[in-house]
Order: structure tokens, then sequence, then C-alpha cells
């Protein structure tokens, strides 16, 4: 077993029986729930609409150096710089590359997944600047020095009570834990940043081939002040956000904001299309775009995997699935939590070592049906175990199954085993849940079933006598 | 900056993998191991239209809708006959905020109706300090439409004067026309494309309600870090 899923299981273990945390997230849920099933319900057909989204996305994704050579010639064409980077090392250096061009001392962030995913904020502070998180809980779980707990809702584990607390220790300043003082708490604390930032740094959810824009949506008004007021401006997006053209944002914006948040239309979504144009009063003077791989190709490479790619990172799945809401975001120890990270994170990081969390699954699919692009959810976890177990066969399993198939073929022997089970069963109770339990792992949490006294055969037997 | 050749070459190296992992196919959504299909018909815009939330035909149904939508959003939509009653409307949110300076830009709209505020003002037309707009109780501009479908305001860097007016004061005044309500997402993308299109402003945005966060025990509050007031003028 690897190092990373002794310490899945360890933490999985805490998580499960933390009924504190679970009912956080339970009452978080169930509320995103009511909102999203709403919004849904005011689509005319929301299941035509994911049929048309997963289509477009299948076309940008399938023919995605079309759509990145598109994309890219329109965005230079009008001043942006374009850089490309294959690893997440690469793009860190492109931006500190940025920062020493232009002598720059603070970055102000807007919320980024795939800055996560490269360790922006790491290299950034190692080279001595100042990084700011905007986005309010982004910017609490930055004060908290731990990573967002989810891709959408990052600070949704915590209590108001614990977010005072924090920006006493931290900020100094907290009068209430009412959400509304604390968030103008942050208010107040981001406003002199974004004044004096040098840099303004954004993610991107849709990158658009047609016209040449990256889309940004948003609620806070975050990422809007980071795109105006900085004079450089830099956006880090992976190569796998291109949508052919600029009308399937009609169709995205509502979907990524229904399935995400449970609203028709998230507060600001906005296109960027270069930096400060001629004529134009405001914005940044330079504009660069950072297109990162960090092996988006090798998922890319596995035709049957490849709609993993067409994920738009609304959280829906994460929202949706049991083991998510039962071990918590921070026990996958991932960028991407929940059955898209189950899915993906084996591909961006190594199949052995993060096989464990595709067999962290009961298989309910309720994650592929919630998913607004239609991605095959929970049968790419079933991929993943078959890729691990042909890749490196696990022996005892295999040993097992072996025995099983021998057995299961012979009646004879069928028809012994299961009698000696019938007799030995009453004995296992002394031994139950014990370290000497051979089923321990099952039956220290469950009771085991009884076996039937009378096998099926045997009744059909009796009966036709 | 790194040389240009090897900005070069790691989008070839990056191209080429790309290509390399598609010259396997891969199966359509939803029919596991046919053969891919061509791009698809049901993707453009006249096909998303008859999928997404329903927007009545007529002009009243559609203003209906957007009044409703801004009510949720907790914008404040206010409808007036002429422009005169707009001119008076502002001046009322001038006295009961107690504005003492606004910020602004010229255009046909917001020079017909912002003269009688009587106010100290900031013009973003041309290069403006961001710490004098910081300082502005209020940003008052025009927009490209409404969209009556999300109850969403319009606007692009070259019509609402510029990135920071809408988003950086407290308070964000929207001046509109009635003509200038569009029924659904759709028509606001065919609009951006007819009037702007190839030469694009540097920022197209949808507003759809004042800035809000949920990000404490996901409860809902307004003017995390733009305006916390959104009002919305149209005669």
């Amino acid at each position: 077993m690897s190092t990373f899923a002794t310490g899945f299981l360890k933490q999985a273990r805490v998580m499960t029986a933390d009924l504190r945390h679970r009912k956080i997230i339970r009452t978080a849920l169930t509320n995103y729930e009511i909102v999203r099933d709403k919004r849904k319900g005011a689509f005319q057909s929301w299941e035509s609409a994911r049929s048309a989204a997963a289509e477009t996305k299948w076309e940008a994704v399938n023919h995605l150096d079309k759509y990145l050579v598109e994309f890219v010639s329109k965005l230079e064409a009008r001043g942006t710089k374009l850089h490309w980077a294959s690893t997440g090392a690469q793009a860190s250096e492109i931006i500190l590359e940025i920062v020493r061009e232009k002598n720059a001392r603070s970055v102000i962030k807007s919320k980024s997944m795939t800055s996560e995913e490269v360790h922006l904020n790491d290299a950034l502070e190692k080279a001595g600047l100042e990084v700011v998180e905007s986005d309010l809980g982004e910017f609490i779980m930055q004060l908290r020095d731990e990573p967002p707990y989810h891709i959408v809702f990052p600070s949704m584990h915590l209590t108001r009570g614990e977010i005072k607390e924090l920006f006493e220790r931290e900020l100094g300043d907290a009068p209430s834990d009412s959400p509304e003082e604390l968030t103008m708490v942050a208010r107040r604390a981001l406003r002199k940043k974004y004044l004096t930032a040098d840099i303004g740094f954004t993610g991107a959810n849709f990158a658009i081939a047609e016209t040449g824009m990256i889309s940004i949506t948003e609620n806070e008004g975050n990422a809007r002040l980071t795109a105006a007021l900085p004079k450089t401006m830099v956006s880090l997006l992976g190569i796998e956000k291109v949508l052919p053209r600029l009308e399937d944002l009609a169709l995205f914006l509502p979907m990524l904001a229904t399935a995400g948040t449970g609203q028709a239309l998230t507060c600001y979504n906005t296109m960027y299309g270069g930096p400060r144009q001629p004529g134009e009063c405001d914005g940044p003077e330079e504009f660069h775009v950072i297109l990162l791989d960090n092996r988006r190709t090798e998922l890319l490479a596995d035709a049957e995997q490849r709609d993993a790619l067409h994920c738009i990172r609304c959280g829906a799945c994460l929202n949706a699935c049991p083991i998510f809401r039962n071990i918590g975001g921070h026990t996958y120890a991932t960028t991407y939590s929940g059955p898209i990270g189950s899915v993906i994170t084996p591909h961006l990081r190594g199949l052995q070592d993060w096989k464990h969390l595709s067999a962290a699954s009961s298989l309910c699919g309720g994650c592929t049906e919630v998913c607004p692009v239609k991605i095959d959810l929970h049968h790419h976890l079933l991929h993943n175990r078959r890729n691990a177990a042909k890749e490196k066969p696990a022996l005892i399993e295999r040993s097992l199954y072996l025995i099983f198939g021998f057995v299961a073929n012979r009646p004879a022997l069928w028809s012994l085993g299961k009698k000696l089970g019938r007799l030995s069963q009453p004995l296992h109770n002394l031994v139950k849940g014990s370290a000497l339990d051979p089923a321990r792992s099952w039956t220290q949490t469950r009771d085991l079933p009884p076996l039937a006294q009378e096998s099926f055969k045997d009744w059909w037997k009796k009966r036709n006598r | 900056m790194k040389n240009e050749e090897t900005v070069l070459s790691e989008r070839e190296k990056i191209l080429a993998r790309v290509r390399e992992a598609l010259s396997v196919p891969a199966h359509v959504p939803g029919a596991h191991g046919l053969a891919p299909l061509a791009a698809s018909a049901q993707s453009s815009a006249a096909g998303v239209r008859q999928w997404l939330p329903k927007v009545g035909n007529s002009f009243a149904e559609q203003l209906g809708l957007f009044q409703k939508n801004a009510t949720e959003l907790k914008t404040d939509f206010q409808l007036f006959d002429s422009a005169e009653e707009m001119r008076q409307a502002l001046v009322r949110l001038r006295d009961a905020e107690g504005w003492k300076r606004v910020a602004c830009h010229s255009g046909d709209l917001t020079n017909a109706i912002c003269p009688p505020l009587n106010l100290p003002m900031l013009r973003t037309d041309k290069a403006y300090d961001v710490h004098e707009m910081e300082a502005c109780d209020a940003g008052i501009s025009e927009c490209d439409a409404l969209v009556a479908q999300t109850g969403s305001v319009l606007v692009t860097s070259r019509s609402a004067g510029g990135r920071a007016l809408s988003v950086l004061p407290p308070h964000h005044v929207v001046i509109a026309r009635r003509e200038q309500l569009v029924a659904d997402l759709p028509a606001a993308f065919a609009l951006v494309k007819t009037k702007y299109a190839p030469d694009f402003p540097s920022m197209i945005s949808f507003i759809t309600g004042p800035s809000r966060t949920g990000d404490i025990e996901r409860i809902l509050v307004l003017g995390a870090h733009g305006p916390k007031r959104l009002t919305i003028l149209v005669f």
C-alpha cells in the first residue's frame, strides 16, 4: 500500500467518526441541494442542456490542438503575452520571471484551483513576495495555512465562531461572529491590498477560441478588481479549458452557476480579451496568459477517460458524493477531491500511488448523474481499478479469486464449503471484530449477516420432492 | 524573459503531445463505442435557447421577468416614464445616501442624466487615480444591455467607463433605456458580436446583482468586494 493510501485510510477513519464535521457538511449541502434543484427546474430541459454541454466540450477537447492555436493567435493579435508550461514548476517559473521583470513585491490573487495544483503560493512566497488570496473562502484558508477544503466552497467546513477566532488572532479585527461583519473585516483588509498590489493573478473557467478571451466566473467581485487595478495581470489555465465559440457561454455560464452554487447566474461573469486597449481608461498594461499541461495530455491520450477533461470544476460531484460528505475534502490530500479528483489524480500524479481513491467509492453513480457535462465518473473509477490491477496485479486478491473460482466450479466442494460455513459461523462470534478475526476490516464497524440455515438449492430440492 | 526559442519549443512540445493523444478517437458522449460525431448543430445558440429558462416573447413579459429577477437578486430596479423622472430619482439617491463625490463616464445617457446631481465628479474618460475612485460614494455607468432571463446587466470596458467603475465604489448605479432590454443570454452574446466584432473591448462582464459571498456558513452577505448596492434606473 502506498504511503498516500495509508494516510488516506488513517484520516478517513478519524473523519467518519467526527459527527460535528458531518453535521456541518450535511447542513451546508442540504441547503445547496434545495436551491440547485429549484434552478435546474427553471431550465426548460436540464437534461438536453447537459447533452449539449457534453457535446460542446467533446468537440473542444477532441480538437484541442486546433482550438488552442486559434485561442492563442486571437489573444496574441491583441497584445496578450502567451506562455506554455509543460509542468507546474515551469508555470511557477514563468510567473517568477514576470515578477522579476516587473520588480514586483506583491501579488493579489483571485480564486484558482490550477494555482493550487502547481503550488504557486509557495513558489512566490519563497521568492520573497507578499501573496494575498482575495476570495473570502480562500483568504480564510490562507490565514489558516491550509489548502481549500472544497474546489468551490473553500471554507465550508468552518463555523462562524472558528472564523471569528481566526480573524481575531490573525488580523486583530473581529467585532462579532456575524457573517456580515466578518465579511466586512475581510473587505477592509483586502481593499488596501488591491490598491497597492503590483500583479493581479487569476485563474479562468473557460477559454474562448473563436474570440481569444478567457472567462472568469465569481460572486464577490474580487476577480473583477484583480483584473482592473494592478498594472500587470497574469492568468493561469489548464489547456482543457477551451470552448469553441463565444455563444457557447450562453449555455455554460448558467449551467456552471446552477450546478456549482445553485444560482441562475453567478454574480460576475467576465470575459477578458487582452490588456488595456487603445482608448480604454484603465486595466492592466500587460496581460500574460499561461497555458498549463501538467500531464493533462496523458489523460487526453486515454481515449476511454478523455471525457474527464470536459470537467468545468463546478464541484457538483463532490456535493453528491457520500464518500466526500463523510471523509471531507482534506482527507483526499489532493488538489481536486471528490469523484473527479479520484478519477484524474491517478493520471496527474501516478496510478499506483493514488489508485486507492478509486476504491473509496460506493459506485452509486450519484456523481455521474449530477455532472453537468456528463462525465462518466463512476465508470472511470472502475477503469482506474482495472488499469491499476492490470499494471500491478494484487497477489493476495488474485489468489483469493483463483481459490474462489476453483471452489465455485466444483459443486461438491461448494456445498461442503457452505456446510462448513454454517457450522463455523457461531464460532466467529467469539473472535468477531478482534485481531484474530479474518473479516476484521468489515466486522469492526459492521455486522456480518448470518448465513441461511437452508440454501436455496436445498429448499428447491425439498419443494420438488 | 525566456528567449523566443524555448517559448516556441514548449508550445510545440505541448501541441505535439496533444496531437499524438488525439490520434486515438474517443467515444461520443452518452454512446459508448460508437464512431465520433461531427460538431453538433445542437450546440448553436438557436438550439440552446429552447433548453435555457423560459422567457416570454412580448416586451411586457420580458420587462416583468427582469423586474422579478432583480428583486430576487436584491438589485434595486426602478422604471420611469421620462428622462426627467430619472434625473429626479438620481438626486433622491444622492440625498438618501449623502453622496459627496461620484465617479462617472461620459456618454449620451450619463451626460443627459447626471448634471443635476451637482457633485464633484471623477471622470473615467481617460486615465484616472484609483485612490480617488476608491473614495467615491457611487459609480454611475451606462450599459450595453439588460438581460431579462437572468436579471443581468451587460457592461464592457468601452461602454461603461472602464473596468473598475462598476466594481470599486460601494454603490453601482446603471442608467439604461427600455430598448436595451434583451430576452436571454444567446441574444446578449449575439449583441456583443454584432456591436463589437472583431474589435472587442478588453473586458465584457455580465453583472447579476450586487457583489455577494456565501463563504461563511453558506449565509448570503452582500458587498463582499464589489458594490454592496446595485441600482438600475430605466426609462
